[in-house]
């Protein structure tokens, strides 16, 4: 054409392509986006309740970028806004195959991550559910937008693949960005497995949008160790679906100007140095954390609970989310056949962060080892700062930088901090 | 929110402040009102904290006048002068991040697009020469050359007047402001040539010398910008406190600069063109079938 368009085409693979055919898939071809085309038009929305813990489920064994593609194959999503990074971008590009064969309104791949996070606070404004995902150094560039979705109040979903993200530059796991996710105001949820990154998705989107919740909601998984590696996810059909998002029911009008003439700045300038300003602020602030203690009935119903316990009662438990609670659950079993009584709490939901439970259910432990994917060692501060007696914690083992986490260092820390 | 907890009910509108009343009964909503009518309909805005004598105030109130359907236009600013005076119109108004006004309309328009597929929402960026040629330059540019269908407003004043006065891209070359103590080393940016070359379908350099004109512009730059694709104008608002124009000058020092740098041009893309003789040659069989 004269204009320089082409018809869309599909570059002939070359027989010795070297890229990684099961991580990352290429775009589906003509045929079999008509045949998906069908089933997206076939789809039919169910209870969020069903299709979250009733619906029958089958199993598969898939990477966890597919497994997040399942996940919102049936989340009912309007847009989704992509944006290439290592680990991350083998899921948003099969998100966008979605949107080939019509199972999202909209898509596209954004200039950068400012300029995504940015759209995604204009697309929710607008009352459409919308998704994204980053990793690492991206997380990093899109914060300044991300800090600003919990005071606009802005339901939406952002999956992270945890990565390094400091010098020098690496694509290899490590968490430690979560840390930077922790203060933002909005919910976080840490997957452990495929099967989570299937799960909680599901679940952040429902809470997400709950009127009493209007808050943008994380869901976050360690890079590789769940997004490029293959697991078992048990998952209903793939003919239902979530309800759409009801932006009516939330807790701030739309801006959509449905209401002339209506003055509506729902993030307006409070820049005047007086009391009633400092005072607007800080209630919207305060709004935003009880906010996030709202949603915890809603992550209970559907995640089975904030924490999940193994082995209630030994002295020593092991707490952790993500990557490191799948270290830890083998770190029990091993634990077991050398006589040793250990236990082990999965945090599932960092924000809003299960406090209170995990200060009863470690109210009887003498040890509490938190094995981490970051030098930092964030969630062992979070875990000192919610319970009684913090000379318990032992902060580690701790890798980063892309080691991986030996069950046996999770041992050697236990047995150590016996002898001590 | 639920839609009607924010719409008066019908038995209530009577206790609802004037301005309400007023703007429900005499305000531009649902008809397009014209320059010889200020004065004497209810406008979007009255009071703002703008300093006497801005040009940018009186541009400001000249789009509101031009925008085509203010019942289904919400706008998209950024730090600087401007938001203190758009914030205080009756059209829901984004004040977003530092310079994310063209990634938040992309989005925000996408998703008026799904959820009202057979009425045209209008998105209007409006935002000062820092907020979109500097900060949010890249967003600005992506937004063109991705073809979103929305319009960028500079309020161009030459210098960043909310932070006292330092230099922009859109600063004149030479100029001595408080980020340029030895004056500023490169040429003013040129948003118009980029624009073309970005593919914006509609772009036009404007004066607020002549308020018909001004609200033409506008109005024609949203109605392309709905059919055809991005649209920009850039409108010289100057700042008559960092510039030292004394308050009864400030209009004639917009005639001045008009004559000598910034005379009104418009530019269309073919389509553009194309879309707004046909539509332009409708509106006319219509006034007329109307006078018959």
């Amino acid at each position: 054409m004269s204009d320089g368009t082409k018809e869309a085409t599909t570059p002939q693979l070359r027989q010795d392509d070297p890229r990684d055919r099961v991580a990352s898939p290429p775009a589906p071809g003509k045929e079999e986006i008509e045949k998906e085309k069908k089933g997206a038009a076939a789809q039919r929305v169910v209870d969020p309740d069903y299709l979250i813990l009733e619906a029958p489920r089958k199993k598969e064994f898939i990477t966890g970028s597919e497994a997040a593609k399942e996940s919102i194959r049936r989340a009912n999503v309007d847009i989704a806004i992509a944006y290439p990074i290592t680990p991350q971008s083998e899921t948003m590009q099969q998100v966008g195959y979605l949107y080939a064969e019509g199972y999202i309104k909209d898509y596209y791949r954004g200039e950068e991550e400012i300029g995504v996070m940015s759209a995604i606070a204009g697309a929710s404004r607008s009352g459409v559910r919308c998704l994204t995902a980053t990793a690492g150094p991206g997380l990093m560039r899109g914060l300044e937008a991300i800090v600003s979705w919990p005071g606009a109040r802005l339901p939406s979903v952002l999956l992270v693949m945890c990565r390094v993200v400091n010098t020098p530059l690496a694509i290899q796991p490590d968490n430690v960005e979560i840390s930077y996710l922790l203060n933002a105001g909005g919910i976080v949820l840490h997957g452990e497995n495929q099967q989570d990154f299937y799960d909680f998705p599901l679940v952040a989107f429902m809470v997400s949008e709950k009127p009493e919740v209007t808050l943008p909601a994380a869901v976050a998984v360690d890079g590789f160790f769940v997004t490029h590696a293959r697991g078992w996810v048990s998952m209903p059909a793939e003919d239902i679906k979530l309800p759409p998002r009801d932006c009516y029911h939330e807790a701030v009008p739309m801006m959509d100007n449905e209401n002339p003439p209506i003055r509506i700045a729902r993030d307006a300038p409070i820049q005047k140095s007086n009391f009633i300003s400092y005072q607007m602020h800080a209630s919207w602030q305060q709004e935003i954390w009880s906010a996030q203690e709202r949603a915890k009935k809603w992550l209970d119903r559907w995640l089975g609970g904030l924490i999940e316990i193994v082995n209630p009662t030994a002295k020593t438990m092991i707490v952790a989310s993500g990557a490191a609670v799948s270290q830890g659950r083998e770190a029990v079993r091993q634990a077991g056949e050398q006589g040793l009584d250990v236990g082990l709490i999965k945090v599932k939901s960092l924000r809003p962060f299960p406090g209170k439970e995990l200060d009863e259910a470690l109210d009887h432990a003498d040890k509490i080892v938190v094995p981490e994917f970051n030098y930092v060692g964030w969630l062992s501060k979070e875990i000192k700062a919610n319970i009684k007696r913090t000379d318990r914690v032992v902060g580690g083992p701790r890798v980063y930088g892309g080691m991986t986490m030996p069950t046996e260092l999770i041992l050697e820390t236990i047995k150590d901090s016996n002898e001590r | 929110m639920s839609l009607k907890t924010i719409n008066a009910a019908p038995g209530f509108q009577d206790y609802l402040p004037k301005e309400y009343q007023d703007l429900l009964e005499d305000g531009p909503f649902f008809k397009q009102r014209k320059v010889s009518e200020l004065g004497s309909f209810k406008e979007v805005i009255e009071e703002h904290p703008m300093c006497s004598g801005c040009a940018m105030t009186l541009f400001i109130r000249l789009v509101y006048l031009g925008l085509p359907s203010l019942e289904h236009t919400v706008i998209c600013g950024t730090a600087g002068c401007g938001r203190l005076a758009i914030s205080q119109g009756a059209v829901p108004f984004i004040y977003g991040n530092y310079g994310d006004t063209n990634a938040v309309a992309s989005g925000l328009k996408r998703g008026l697009d799904i959820r009202f597929p057979d009425t045209p929402k209008d998105v209007v960026v409006m935002a000062g020469d820092g907020g979109l040629a500097d900060i949010g330059f890249h967003g600005v540019m992506h937004s063109w050359f991705r073809k979103e269908k929305f319009t960028t407003i500079m309020l161009d004043n030459e210098v960043y007047g909310n932070t006292g006065g330092q230099d922009s891209g859109m600063t004149q070359k030479g100029m001595v402001m408080k980020m340029a103590p030895t004056g500023k080393k490169f040429e003013k940016m040129d948003m118009l040539g980029l624009a073309k070359t970005a593919g914006v379908a509609y772009t036009a350099r404007i004066a607020p010398t002549n308020p018909t004109r001004v609200a033409n512009t506008v109005r024609k730059a949203v109605l392309i910008a709905r059919e055809v694709g991005p649209t920009f104008i850039q409108a010289y608002t100057s700042c008559n406190i960092e510039y030292a124009i004394p308050t009864p000058k400030v209009m004639d020092d917009a005639r001045d600069v008009e004559k000598d740098r910034y005379g009104f041009v418009e530019y269309f893309s073919d389509d553009a063109k194309a879309y707004w003789e046909e539509s332009e040659k409708e509106r006319k069989r219509l006034r007329k079938a109307e006078k018959k």
